[in-house]
């Protein structure tokens, strides 16, 4: 009995021993020696792996991050959307670098097209899915352009940022957006981009992408940008540009003074987080005010007749 | 009794609803004004010719094709061109289109617009096709694909067999039937020529047998064409698939992936070899085309002979209005075509037929889990398993679809017409479908 005990012990242990040894060195062999600082900057970064960076989850941004700074001792134009500037401000301190400061950016939804703006023309009862519904149809309220309502921008979020309003029909970005890019990348339109957060959250945009001319644009959608093009006439800071019937505003150059949300003829142009409405002393521009303010005002008849009729 | 030809795997059998099979031919009254959309064609749009304010005649080109795969489109009447601009298509999205002013009804002078029948093909081979590519003939059995280039075989294969697709296996259509009893004898003449394209010794006109009148016609017909076959098919679903058609007709399988032409078959549609006809004996471009426009409530089901860009609220109108409490109004057969979102827009060259389905039909029913009944892999006459592919597209898997075969679906919709459980099998299909076609696009590049 106890030699049977002993055998059993004795084999194993050795064969155990063995193995060990054997293990042991295969390990040395095919050691992987990797930088340290890859799992420190990764410890910082925020484990979302939403992909917002431009790269396939975090740890491959840290091993990217790691190797710009060995090679390039630079690591401008890489930035971790989700932990903004202050965890690429780690990060680079663990890189022994600088990081320039990056504005905070939020997705914005350029379409307006609510059921009340572009009422329904027909009922879409297929798969809840943009993409298929995008190959399909124009859209319910018949605009080719603008959103389809069926929630892939909100399926594609990883932060609970984006969600549809049930009222509207149209989806809406709350504080918690990141700026990943995921619900950009899943609109099958385009519609949604990202743009600066702006001082105090506050934003001035065409809430619009809508490239027919006035006459179609406005047939589907009370509040689709005809192109008239009184907002890139009135603005001071030359921040909008006239493309395929469509206004831009650039949201470097803007300087929210709200001038073209006065002049906008259909309120295609939205602004953000601003307070009520009161008279504001103009920005005073140095070349041509008077002749500008001229054509504010002249602009505005034209508006308040418009109205009228 | 031996049983007819037909196809193996899979197949249904919907309700055949031909209301208007007994409706002879008619046609309408020229609208005021014609949008004649620029894309008709699969493949590349051809480039207009004509500018606003140009006077145009019946069968005047008005559109070049300037890439391979392209047609050439032709006035479908005489008047003024109103503008050249974005016109709503039946999908809803604006697309170019040449707007036309009608004005009289002033022919082409090269147009031979006699009724008697011209049986004797005078053209060579390379003329023939030349005259096809000429005069803008497209498949007229929904794919739209230029018929030149069906007809120029690749170097190192070679045509056995010609098929004429008259199966119509699309429930409520009946054009391509009313065609057949009423130009035959076209249809055979239009059938030679294409023989004489392919240089292949023989035809077959594969007929479903719910259409008895149309096979005795053309049977009587081919007495003077011994090389063309009349055959008989058994009535399923998706007879009329061109893969379906060659596997029932000569008994043999299209590659997945590969076109007909790799088993030695071309298939053409019975409107396509009418239009072959005209085009070759009578010098005549595809400017109009027979349209079914039907359902259970529309008054007067017809068979319309249409010009192409004729806005289908004429044709309502001509068929005694749209009857109350339509729910759809579907472009094409209720099996594959799409629903419109407004009848203001043109028909074209690939419109088969308009369906109106009625409020109680059109809704979908509710939506159910799948209980893996493999119901959809029985139907499916491609030998595909649906079920699988619909979760796969549905969950964005694209590379498991595509090894799955996603892109072999011929999107009959036999699978979703089978389902107990209501799932949009075909939608996701088709989701599946574009996106898998994007990645290989995007590999190729």
């Amino acid at each position: 009995m106890n030699d049977i005990l002993l055998f059993s012990l004795l084999t194993l242990g050795l064969l155990g021993a063995i193995m060990a040894i054997v293990l042991y060195l295969v390990a040395q062999k095919f050691k992987v020696i990797e930088d340290p600082t890859i799992d420190l900057v990764e410890d910082i970064l925020p484990k979302a792996n939403c992909g917002g960076c431009g790269f396939p989850g975090c740890r491959n941004f840290a091993e990217i991050l790691v190797k710009q700074a060995n090679e390039q001792q630079n690591i401008d134009g890489f930035n971790c959307p989700v932990g903004g500037n202050a965890v690429m401000k780690e990060v680079a301190s663990i890189l022994g670098l600088e990081v320039q400061e990056q504005a905070p950016m939020i997705a914005v939804v350029r379409c307006n097209g609510s059921k009340a703006n572009s009422p329904s023309k027909v009922i879409y009862d297929g798969p809840a899915s943009c993409a298929f519904a995008h190959n399909l149809f124009s859209g319910e309220g018949g605009c080719q352009y603008g959103c389809l309502g069926l929630g892939d921008c909100v399926d594609a979020c990883d932060f609970d940022a984006i969600h549809m309003n049930p009222l509207t029909g149209l989806p809406e970005v709350n504080d918690k957006c990141t700026a990943c890019n995921a619900c950009v990348k899943a609109c099958p339109r385009g519609i949604i981009e990202l743009r600066r957060k702006g001082p105090k959250d506050r934003r001035i945009f065409v809430s619009c992408i809508n490239e027919e001319k006035g006459g179609p644009a406005k047939k589907n959608c009370s509040v689709a940008c005809i192109g008239c093009s009184k907002c890139f006439q009135v603005c001071p800071f030359d921040a909008i540009t006239m493309k395929n019937n469509l206004a831009y505003i650039d949201f470097i150059a803007c300087k929210l003074c709200r001038k073209c949300v006065e002049v906008c003829p259909t309120d295609a142009i939205l602004e953000i987080n601003f307070p009520l409405r009161k008279p504001k002393p103009a920005v005073e521009d140095k070349k041509t005010s008077t002749e500008k303010t001229a054509t504010v005002a002249t602009i505005k008849q034209d508006t308040s007749s418009e109205s009228t009729v | 009794m031996k049983s007819l030809k037909s196809f193996r795997l899979g197949g249904i059998h919907p309700p055949e609803n031909k209301f208007s099979a007994h409706a002879p031919i008619s046609s309408i009254p020229l609208p005021k004004q014609l949008i004649v959309p620029l894309g008709q064609n699969l493949g590349v749009a051809p480039k207009p010719i004509v500018k606003k304010g140009d006077e145009v005649k019946v069968g005047q080109l008005i559109a070049k094709a300037d890439a391979f795969i392209s047609a050439n489109i032709h006035s479908p009447a005489s008047g003024k061109v109103l503008k050249i601009d974005d016109a709503t298509d039946s999908s809803g999205y604006r697309r170019p289109a040449i707007f036309i002013n009608v004005e009289g009804d002033e022919w082409d002078e090269s147009i031979d617009r006699s009724e008697t029948i011209n049986r004797e093909i005078v053209l060579d081979r390379q003329q023939i096709i030349e005259r096809i590519k000429d005069r803008g003939i497209v498949g007229l059995g929904g794919a739209t694909f230029p018929t030149h280039i069906k007809l120029m075989i690749p170097e190192g294969k070679k045509a056995d067999y010609l098929l004429i697709n008259g199966v119509e296996c699309e429930p409520y259509l009946t054009s391509d039937h009313r065609l057949m009893i009423e130009k035959g004898e076209q249809v055979l003449i239009g059938t030679k020529i294409l023989m004489k394209a392919l240089e292949v010794k023989r035809a077959v006109i594969g007929i479903e047998a719910n259409k008895p009148d149309a096979i005795s016609h053309l049977r009587e017909l081919s007495a003077d064409y011994t090389d063309i076959y009349i055959q008989a098919l058994q009535v399923k679903y998706p007879q009329g698939g061109e893969k379906q058609l060659i596997k029932a007709v000569v008994n043999r399988e299209v590659p997945s992936g590969k076109l007909p032409i790799e088993v030695g078959c071309v298939v053409s549609n019975v409107g396509t070899a009418f239009a072959v006809y005209e085009a070759v004996q009578k010098n005549k471009p595809l400017i109009e085309r027979i349209v079914t426009l039907t359902g259970k409530a529309v008054r007067k089901p017809s068979n319309f002979l249409v010009r192409i860009g004729t806005p289908i609220t004429d044709l309502l109108e001509e068929a005694q209005g749209m009857p109350e409490f339509t729910g759809k109004i579907i472009n094409g057969g209720p099996m594959m075509g799409k629903a419109l979102s407004t009848t203001d827009i043109p028909i074209v060259k690939g419109s088969s037929g308009i369906v109106l389905l009625p409020q109680e039909e059109s809704r979908r029913p509710e939506e159910k889990p799948c209980i893996r009944c493999s119901k959809c892999i029985q139907a499916c006459p491609m030998g595909l398993e649906p079920y699988l592919l619909a979760k796969l597209a549905k969950l964005a898997l694209f590379e498991r679809a595509e090894s799955g075969k996603i892109m072999d679906c011929i999107e009959c919709g036999s699978c979703q017409y089978t389902c107990p459980a209501n799932i949009p099998l075909l939608d996701y299909l088709r989701l599946g479908k574009q996106k898998v076609g994007h990645l290989i696009r995007t590999r190729k590049n």
